[in-house]
């Protein structure tokens, strides 16, 4: 048996005749964009949450990154903030509002607090919920009308999907990071070349991760069209989720602990779909064009019209001329407007970590606006403890109040059109960060380099020689 | 919403791009309604490709050429729907007045959302497609059929004709009207019986 088979065949309630599996889910977060509508569903029918102990609700799309204490300046995004906190207060749902010390981006939040373990289901609506999966979770998004379904019966009704593997063998290179594993394999694979899949990422590049970086690669399944992403729990996992907030406690952990350790696929299971890949392939990496599966080695050239299938090529020149490159065009060099360090993919501390190291007795280039976003107030706590902060601070960068931030134009932050930001969030599509805005994607190591420099720099040029 | 689907005959919008993600189909800054409107979805359809930054018509956009205007399926290249789960890409669809997308493959969870929003999301070979496109260029008020109950789609300009997958439950309640909620609170027992099991009643 596939981890995904072990996982997904504990939560079978029933299989509907020639149809979807209904399937119990064990944590349903909310967010205050994709929930009012579900919540308006429920009360239209007269019912209330089934299970509302299984639901955590949170506000992070529409927060502003300052602040936070003052009411939102923006009447439509405070409604919907507003509205979710309302929605939760109705119905008995554990809500963690804006300011609460548990607060921050909810795929940052759920594994940092415990409420993310090995072996559950999680659902959310939001396609980065693939996030989860890095604890040995089965986590994927849905849509509203889903998010409704598990309120009112904790059990979604879905298809099983196929299970692909992807082994990254090898040791990672110096600058090269879960961020670049992860868009390596979107380059190869293409944005639509895991649809229908669940992926576990296996291999001694994968293992090597740390938690932060396996939620990272986990974060950017969707970016593949994967359903989900999972890494088997090892004591990488279980070390991590000691002791927070709502981890099982005294006897609980040693029988939950004992159970995850099953938790991984057999030796003979067979996967519908195999792949393996050479770490030490792996460059930092950016993307060129609008879509995550655009991405080049930071030392490559965009490639040539003529390397591109024919009924790809109206999309390509689109994508390009969107971004106002040209086919074959070196990246390195570009002059970049805006940097962005932050979102459920790269809002870590390892990633402030990374970013400072490279910011360290440098300067923030004087042209370049850049965010720091942590995702979660707890990060931000940890990076005062360390002292990242100053380091920042004296570097000439300023560290912003968490959410969902320049991720996606739905609060305060947004990147003006024309402008180009080197961001370590996950779409570069049309428009994300603003109307107009330009997305390369990155690594923080590769946002930092382009910090200080204020043009795209390989960051292996910059790091310091421990 | 809800509103049954058996047979469809229209012409076509084409949209011959691939991996048209959902932050096209519907950009986030119109994600922060708390209703379901779907005609103000349907209005911002395509928004940053169907209108200027001042809120005009772009005249070069498909869903702007008046020979399209009583279309009601959608076709568009492939890995159609990538990206965010937001299912107000779907109400906008719906809400424009699509009755369903054809594409040679559409991301997963986009496909559900329309599926939960009675718009059918028709997978078609990538040669019915590229066929599709071409009639539709020669002759922009050329029509397809869909034919839920039989599973069909057919280009009525060439005659071909393929059959298309759908789960007999989704199938069903397309046909009938009826949701997943509906289903599922039909399922208590069967979620009580589940939670025994595993959680041993907790």
């Amino acid at each position: 048996m596939t981890l995904l088979d072990k996982i997904w065949d504990a939560h079978v309630v029933q299989k509907v005749p020639d149809g979807p599996t209904q399937l119990y889910i064990d944590r349903l977060y909310c967010h205050e964009v994709t929930s009012p509508q579900a919540f308006e569903g429920l009360r239209s029918r007269g019912l209330k949450p089934l299970r509302p102990e299984r639901i955590y609700c949170m506000p992070d799309h529409n927060t502003p990154t300052h602040d936070q204490d003052k009411p939102i300046e923006d009447p439509v995004s405070k409604t919907q903030v507003d509205t979710l906190s309302r929605n939760a207060q109705e119905f008995g749902l554990k809500h963690f509002g804006m300011m609460d010390h548990n607060n921050g981006i909810i795929h940052v939040v759920g594994p940092e607090l415990g409420l993310s373990l090995p072996g559950m289901t999680i659902v959310c609506g939001d396609s980065h919920t693939s996030t989860h999966g890095a604890m040995g979770a089965i986590a994927f998004g849905i849509g509203t009308s889903e998010v409704e379904m598990v309120l009112a019966s904790q059990c979604i009704l879905q298809q099983k999907p196929k299970a692909m593997r992807i082994i990254v063998d090898g040791k990672l290179g110096e600058g090269v990071t879960a961020k670049d594993m992860a868009l390596y394999l979107m380059s190869k694979l293409t944005t639509s070349g895991a649809t229908g899949y669940f992926v576990e990422y296996a291999g001694e590049a994968v293992r090597n991760l740390s938690m932060e970086g396996r939620l990272t690669l986990c974060n950017l399944s969707i970016e593949m069209g994967a359903r989900g992403g999972i890494v088997a729990p090892d004591d990488v996992t279980f070390e991590y989720i000691k002791g927070r907030e709502y981890a099982p406690l005294g006897e609980d952990w040693d029988h939950a602990v004992a159970y995850w350790r099953t938790l991984r696929s057999d030796d003979d299971a067979t996967f519908d779909y195999e792949v393996r890949y050479d770490a030490a392939d792996i460059e930092p990496m950016v993307t060129y064009g609008t879509n995550p599966g655009m991405g080049i080695g930071i030392t490559q050239s965009i490639p040539e019209l003529d390397s591109i299938d024919p009924a790809g090529r109206e999309s390509f020149l689109k994508s390009l001329d969107y971004m106002g490159f040209k086919p074959g065009q070196k990246m390195e060099g570009t002059k970049v407007d805006y940097v962005f360090l932050g979102a459920c993919t790269n809002g870590r501390i390892e990633d402030f970590r990374a970013f400072a190291s490279i910011a360290k007795g440098r300067k923030k280039h004087p042209d370049v606006t850049a965010w720091l976003v942590p995702g979660s107030w707890r990060v931000l706590d940890q990076i005062k403890a360390e002292g990242i902060d100053k380091v920042l601070e004296e570097a000439g960068f300023e560290i912003r109040q968490p959410g969902c931030s320049a991720c996606l134009a739905m609060n305060d932050d947004k990147v003006p059109a024309g402008k180009l930001a080197v961001s370590t969030s996950n779409r570069n599509f049309e428009g994300r960060q603003g109307p107009g805005a330009r997305t390369v994607l990155a690594s923080p190591l590769t946002a930092a380099a382009a910090a200080v420099t204020g043009v795209i720099t390989d960051p292996r040029t910059l790091l310091v020689n421990k | 919403m809800k509103q049954k689907f058996e047979v469809v005959t229209s012409a076509c919008v084409p949209l011959p791009l691939e991996n048209v993600d959902t932050d096209q189909i519907i950009p986030a800054r119109f994600l922060k309604a708390t209703t379901r409107d779907e005609s103000f979805f349907g209005d911002n359809l395509f928004r940053d490709w169907r209108y200027d930054s001042e809120g005009n018509p772009r005249p070069d956009f498909v869903l702007n050429d008046p020979r399209y205007a009583d279309a009601r399926v959608l076709v568009a290249g492939k890995n159609f729907g990538s990206g965010s789960s937001r299912e107000h890409a779907a109400w906008a669809i719906a809400g424009y007045g699509f009755r369903a997308v054809i594409s040679s493959a559409f991301a997963d969870i986009h496909k559900n959302n329309e599926l939960n929003n009675f718009v059918l999301p028709v997978v078609v070979s990538p040669e019915f497609l590229a066929e599709l496109f071409a009639t539709i260029e020669a002759d922009p008020a050329a029509q397809v059929e869909i034919d839920l109950p039989r599973q069909t789609v057919t280009n009525l300009t060439t005659g071909r004709s393929e059959q298309f997958e759908i789960s007999a439950y989704k199938k069903h309640c397309l046909l009938n009207g009826l949701d997943d909620v509906d289903y599922l609170l039909t399922k208590q027992p069967e979620i009580e019986a589940y939670e025994k099991r595993a959680y041993g009643g907790r």
